[in-house]
């Protein structure tokens, strides 16, 4: 990667991907749809955020987490909590017993604040928390699991069950957590209402924005000497070590950042959505991320983006039609990602969109204005916007490998 | 082994009564043997005898039931593995183990000795101590051509060449090469050892081998080794004659 300048990068084509994903999110959605809708995209676009971070882990360094929910729902719970507390003046919760403390707390007779909660009265301890529970939870995961070599079937399955555990004791925990209800009815960010249709589309920018934020620390990572060593550890892992270097430091270090891109989407969730819930965190949820990523193409970081758009818009739109059908779909797709194209839209677009667009870019160098694709069109419009979206996943990266990925 | 070959510090590897038991079976029983600075060490002997099994214990990838591996007066059984590379233990493996996904360039790159921790990963900087320590090697392993190809295109023989190149940039001090040349043409063959040959200039090399022209071609010094013990050291021609080696090794 020579991006000597940036003006240069933006004009290369790896920059003319990233745009035209920028061209969509900012421009194309904000201007196609209204509030409603759009708070919908950004709810989908803080699933990316986890799925970003799968691509790193799984996709490069080939360490398959099924528990990625656990890290999206404690930045989401973090957040969760900061709101609830603002929520939760002794002014507003003065029909309550004890006035002050989170509704759901006096229900299940809670006369004081919890002492993990009190933190979460500052703002700024907040957003260190969003950050820095998850990576430390993927620390003490990391460090227990990867020193001792646990990897690949039995990794992913203890991330599962520490998924069920987290999801088991939210919900027992009622009267700290919200039980199965989760941490609901937040109004106000520092006073200002998170609920307005204003608010809902100022949020979904900053989730963009974030958004972008991490896709360019994952892409700085995936360029580095780092980024090959994780796609060396994948293939190789004995070469890498007997090349001098520790392996279990690398896969702790990329489980972190991908816990801590899933706690930004998890606090993220919470702004846009409103509520936090154990059901967004739990097996099912976790496995759904996974398969965001694998759709989108697990080698591809931008592919991950337009994987957890599409899957949750078509979550939506079959949900909205025929919600009992969904899971079978769901499922019907993983299998034909599996089957078909293990290397997602990214890889789809990569052999059969690329030589076309190399003709096209040899006529005319400025052939990027193609036509935009919609994700929430209706489902019978969507598959060929498929094709038309995925027009822009394409991830210089994957170019250097080959599909062979355990 | 005797009083006088007890001075450990002399040797650059000193393996002492080393043992490794899996479920009850000791693959390398009480071994016992000294490497020299700049000697070119052969292990033979019949399949089963723990040869593959001793690089292992060496670098790392088993660890010792008991006994003793003094590495530059190091004792390296108590080390993790990239820690032993890091005192200057590189090791090939049987089956090229390259980085099928990365160019040439890359996987010498990622071997060279700096930026191993993870924020030295993240901060490595391709600059022209690496990319002239990269064409070294590579000119050395006769793979200059190639640097820009991905190690997947590669022949059998060459993989084998860019994982030795890939343990020449860490510059060790010791050298492990199980069986460099399996599965390789004659030309290729005349090639490693030619290789060999530049590489044990400056390196302690201890490599396994069945090819007996091979082995007459490099050794030093020949160690036979069967059911996880030594039946026999010394030069290629002392051990081509012990009648214990052509019992359980060459046969008559």
């Amino acid at each position: 990667m020579k991006s000597s300048s940036p003006m240069k990068w933006f004009t290369s084509r790896e920059g003319l991907y990233y745009l035209a994903l920028a061209g969509l999110l900012v421009v194309i959605l904000p201007l196609a749809l209204d509030p409603f809708r759009l708070n919908m995209v950004g709810k989908y676009l803080t699933y990316a955020f986890v799925a970003i971070g799968l691509v790193m882990c799984w996709g490069k360094a080939g360490i398959l987490s099924l528990g990625q929910g656990v890290f999206f729902g404690l930045g989401g719970y973090c957040m969760a909590m900061f709101l609830k507390l603002e929520a939760s003046t002794p002014e507003a919760t003065a029909i309550q017993s004890t006035p002050g403390i989170p509704d759901f707390m006096d229900w299940n007779q809670l006369t004081e604040l919890p002492w993990f909660w009190e933190p979460f009265h500052s703002f700024s301890f907040t957003l260190l928390a969003v950050i820095g529970v998850p990576m430390l939870l993927a620390f003490i995961i990391g460090l227990a699991m990867f020193t001792r070599r646990v990897g690949g079937v039995y990794f992913a399955i203890i991330t599962q069950a520490i998924a069920a555990i987290l999801t088991i004791l939210i919900i027992g925990q009622q009267g700290y957590t919200g039980g199965v209800n989760g941490i609901t009815d937040l109004q106000t960010l520092m006073g200002w209402d998170i609920r307005s249709d204003a608010a809902k589309t100022t949020l979904y920018f900053v989730c963009v924005g974030m958004l972008f934020l991490c896709l360019f620390v994952a892409r700085f990572v995936q360029n580095r000497k780092l980024g090959r060593i994780l796609v060396a550890m994948n293939a190789q892992e004995n070469r890498v070590r007997f090349s001098g270097y520790d392996v279990a430091a690398f896969k702790i270090f990329v489980f972190c950042l991908a816990a801590a891109f899933a706690g930004i989407g998890g606090a993220l969730f919470t702004l846009v959505v409103g509520f936090m819930s154990p059901s967004f965190i739990g097996i099912v949820a976790s496995i759904e991320m996974v398969i965001f990523c694998a759709l989108g193409g697990r080698l591809s970081i931008l592919g991950a983006v337009y994987g957890a758009l599409l899957v949750n818009a078509a979550k939506s739109g079959f949900s909205e039609s025929f919600p009992e059908l969904w899971p079978f779909a769901m499922g019907a797709l993983f299998i034909g990602v599996v089957l078909a194209f293990p290397n997602g839209l990214a890889g789809l677009y990569q052999s059969y969109v690329m030589p076309l667009e190399e003709r096209l870019f040899k006529r005319k160098p400025k052939i990027e204005a193609e036509p935009a694709a919609e994700p929430e069109a209706t489902p019978e419009a969507r598959k060929p916007a498929v094709a038309a979206t995925e027009a822009r996943d394409y991830d210089p990266m994957i170019e250097h490998y080959s599909p062979e990925k355990s | 082994m005797n009083a006088a070959r007890s001075k450990t510090s002399d040797f650059l590897l000193a393996v002492e009564g080393l043992t490794v038991s899996f479920d009850g079976f000791k693959a390398v029983d009480d071994l016992s043997f000294y490497l020299d600075p700049k000697e070119i060490r052969v292990i033979i002997g019949p399949n089963g005898a723990g040869k593959t099994t001793v690089l292992d214990l060496i670098c790392g990838k088993t660890k010792a039931t008991s006994g003793s591996i003094k590495f530059a007066g190091k004792e390296l059984t108590r080390l993790k593995e990239h820690q032993i590379v890091h005192s200057g233990v590189g090791r090939k493996f049987q089956t090229p183990s390259v980085f099928e996904d990365l160019t040439v360039f890359e996987n010498l790159e990622l071997s060279f000795p700096r930026g191993h921790s993870v924020g030295g990963a993240l901060a490595f900087k391709r600059d022209p101590e690496v990319i002239e320590a990269v064409e070294e090697v590579a000119a050395t392993i006769f793979l200059t051509d190639a640097l820009n190809e991905p190690a997947a295109s590669l022949s059998h023989g060459q993989k084998q060449w860019l994982e030795i190149g890939m343990l020449l940039i860490q510059k060790p001090d010791l050298l492990m090469l199980d069986e460099p040349v399996a599965g390789m043409s004659v030309a290729e063959r005349k090639k490693t050892a030619e290789l060999l040959k530049v590489i044990t200039k400056d390196h302690t090399v201890l490599v396994i081998e069945h090819d007996m022209q091979f082995v007459g071609d490099i050794a030093d010094r020949v160690t036979v080794m069967h059911q996880g013990k030594v039946l026999s050291e010394g030069s290629i021609e002392h051990v081509k004659s012990d009648p214990k080696v052509i019992e359980v090794y060459l046969g008559h």
